[in-house]
């Protein structure tokens, strides 16, 4: 065990050194931070003061240890376009990120696990059959169609949802959130609705599958053959035992959702990271890309080591084998 | 001369007598999907003969803009599907527009074979340090969904390009020019873990066959057996692995250039046909969007049920 997550940290340092590394080559080499933080008016002399004052002449591998030593620390220098520290511009776009991947990993297991149970119980029915085949199509559909087509039912034809931005939130102090305003659950329904429909058809053909497996086992037929009712065998016992698999796989698929945000936040003019991102990209916003990348990565590199410690946790064999 | 021709003759006599074939001929749903995509290919290769209307700038009338397709009100003939704010027909700007979609997703699948391919029997070949430098690297790239990757990538190259050009380092060439060779090198560089893994797999199964043993034994050099004996061998799995990554990399190049990051509206994709007609969809045209979405579904669907197919099919498992 422990030679194991040895490796997986080292091979965690080894990723976050190689993002890291392109980041500091598109910081150092792409665009003049000189001028992109002073005016017209500058005159050569203090722009090269500004230079040596920044650390830009000193050899690669010293701005490089520079770059990283800065990172850990949480600086990422200034945002060229935004003119305020990428620090500051993440830690106020990232909780919207996380809160719309959290509502969404939420919808898509609790509504996924209880179609799932469903269509499992009742599989010869022709809903469950039509919910199957639906779910087929959804999946290989582009998320930014389905958020563009729910847009146009929902804000366009019918009126009742708004179609871009964050709208009312509630603030906390050191943080706001839409999920204690209802303006702000408006705006975050269709978002986290397109963000999770692939994770949810996920779950429940995943349920659907153990479920139908697990009904077949002799501990569901005593279970029924003690008198119990329904309710309990399929939800007491039967749901219980699909629930491993489906959350390893859903816990792996966090990241998924992570990435898909991007295009989500785009759809809806949905301001958190993934927006971000994409605008610095069309404003040359190198600082900001740069962070972008590193934070990325870094929530990959952590969702990936914690669900290998899940494994391990969850799963006994593994734990006998040598790395 | 007459042998070989008759040779010739034959193989397709067993390709046509395959349970492949047959199998083919059983799936109504196959031969649909067959024939949708083989449609959208000959609708994208003869653009410019099929197309009815000319879409350059040169040749549109304003006056004809955002009309409605032919059935709705206003709607005329001469645009079946509508036109854009521009007076473009929407018909016409789908096909031009399944030909970029088309040239990108397979130029990307193609480039992610090659090199995933190339690497994966590379790696099982030799084994030892080479696989394990070469399958790590895999490994560390799909802890990050692909559809990521090519973004970042697009992302990253794309703001390297405008920063030159604005130096004045990269005159005279076009952005417009770059951007879809920029997407393919990226959506392809996303998608190579897959054929590696599949690749590296399956050469390490048929590593252990006696042709092989039969090849190094008369003293064949590495590099014939690994491209004349093991790659045919390795045909079936990575031809459904590049089927499939075919309807991703049309995902992926729709999604990048809906994202802004794709392919230039100068000479547009369906991704970017969708995010210009976007902005028109609140006042009410939705027709700009719509025709090109349908059909970026029925191409994606079409190429996935084929992939799915196919996946079916070469399984030996799954045959009674």
């Amino acid at each position: 065990m422990f030679s194991y997550l040895v490796k997986r940290i080292f091979q965690s340092i080894l990723v976050m050194l190689a993002v890291s590394l392109i980041s500091f080559l598109l910081f150092a080499f792409v665009g003049d931070p000189i001028s992109n933080l002073v005016g017209q008016d500058t005159t050569i002399e203090e722009r090269e003061a500004m230079r040596e004052a920044l650390g830009l002449n000193d050899p690669f591998y010293v701005q490089f240890l520079h770059f990283v030593g800065g990172a850990v620390q949480g600086d990422f220098g200034q945002s060229w376009f935004w003119k305020k520290p990428v620090a500051g511009l993440i830690a106020s776009r990232l909780p919207v990120t996380l809160e719309l991947v959290f509502v969404s990993a939420v919808l898509a297991m609790v509504l996924g696990m209880l179609l799932g149970v469903i269509t499992a119980i009742h599989r010869r029915h022709w809903a469950a059959k039509l919910l199957l085949t639906v779910s087929l199509v959804g999946v290989s559909l582009p998320t930014f169609l389905i958020g563009i087509g729910l847009i146009y039912l929902f804000s366009v034809i019918l009126g009742w949802l708004p179609s871009f931005g964050r709208g009312e939130t509630a603030d906390l102090g050191f943080v706001s959130t839409s999920l204690l305003t209802v303006d702000g659950w408006a705006h975050l329904i269709m978002p986290a609705v397109t963000l999770s429909l692939f994770q949810m058809t996920l779950v429940l053909r995943l349920v659907r599958t153990e479920m139908l497996e697990t009904l077949q086992t002799d501990f569901i037929k005593f279970a029924r053959a003690r008198g119990l009712g329904r309710r309990s065998v399929y939800y007491r016992h039967a749901l219980r035992n699909t629930l491993v698999p489906v959350i390893t796989i859903a816990g792996l698929n966090i990241g998924i959702l992570v990435a898909f945000s991007i295009i989500t936040e785009t759809v809806f003019q949905y301001p958190g990271v993934g927006l971000m991102f994409l605008k610095a990209v069309s404003l040359v916003d190198i600082p900001v890309m740069s962070a972008y990348l590193m934070l990325v990565a870094l929530i990959f590199v952590t969702i990936n080591f914690i669900v290998d410690v899940l494994y391990f946790v969850v799963d006994p064999r593994l734990r006998t084998q040598t790395g | 001369m007459r042998l070989v021709a008759v040779k010739e003759q034959s193989r397709i006599r067993v390709f046509l007598d395959s349970d492949l074939v047959h199998n083919f001929k059983q799936s109504p749903v196959a031969i649909l999907a067959t024939l949708m995509t083989l449609a959208c290919f000959i609708v994208a290769a003869f653009a410019p003969v099929l197309a009815p209307h000319c879409v350059e700038p040169v040749c549109l009338d304003l006056m004809d803009g955002l009309t409605p397709p032919a059935w709705a009100d206003y709607g005329t003939p001469q645009y079946p599907l509508g036109t854009d704010e521009q007076g473009r027909d929407i018909l016409s700007s789908i096909f031009y527009a399944a030909r970029v979609s088309l040239i990108v997703g397979f130029a990307a699948v193609a480039f992610a074979m090659v090199l995933g391919v190339g690497l994966g029997v590379i790696a099982g070949y030799f084994g030892g340090l080479v696989d394990a430098v070469i399958m790590r690297l895999a490994d560390m790239q799909l802890t990050f969904p692909s559809i990521l990757v090519a973004l970042l990538i697009a992302g990253v190259v794309r703001s390297i390009l405008t920063d030159l050009t604005d130096r004045g380092v990269l005159s005279g060439i076009a952005f417009e020019d770059v951007a879809v060779f920029v997407l393919i090198v990226a959506i392809g560089l996303s998608d190579w873990p897959r054929f590696a893994r599949v690749a590296r797999g399956a050469t390490m199964v048929e590593l252990n066959k006696g042709y092989v043993a039969a090849a190094r034994v008369l003293g064949l050099p590495a590099r014939r057996i690994m491209l004349r004996h093991v790659l045919p061998n390795l045909m079936g799995p990575v031809l459904v692995i590049a089927t499939l990554g075919l309807a991703l990399a049309i995902i992926a190049e729709a999604t990048l250039s809906f994202l802004g990051v794709g392919v230039p509206p100068t000479n547009p994709s369906l991704g970017t046909l969708i995010n210009i007609g976007n902005q028109y969809l609140f006042s009410g045209e939705w027709w700009i969007t719509f025709f090109p979405a349908l059909a970026l579904v029925v191409l994606v669907l079409s190429v996935n049920v084929i992939g799915d197919w196919l996946r079916d099919a070469l399984n030996p498992r799954l045959q009674r």
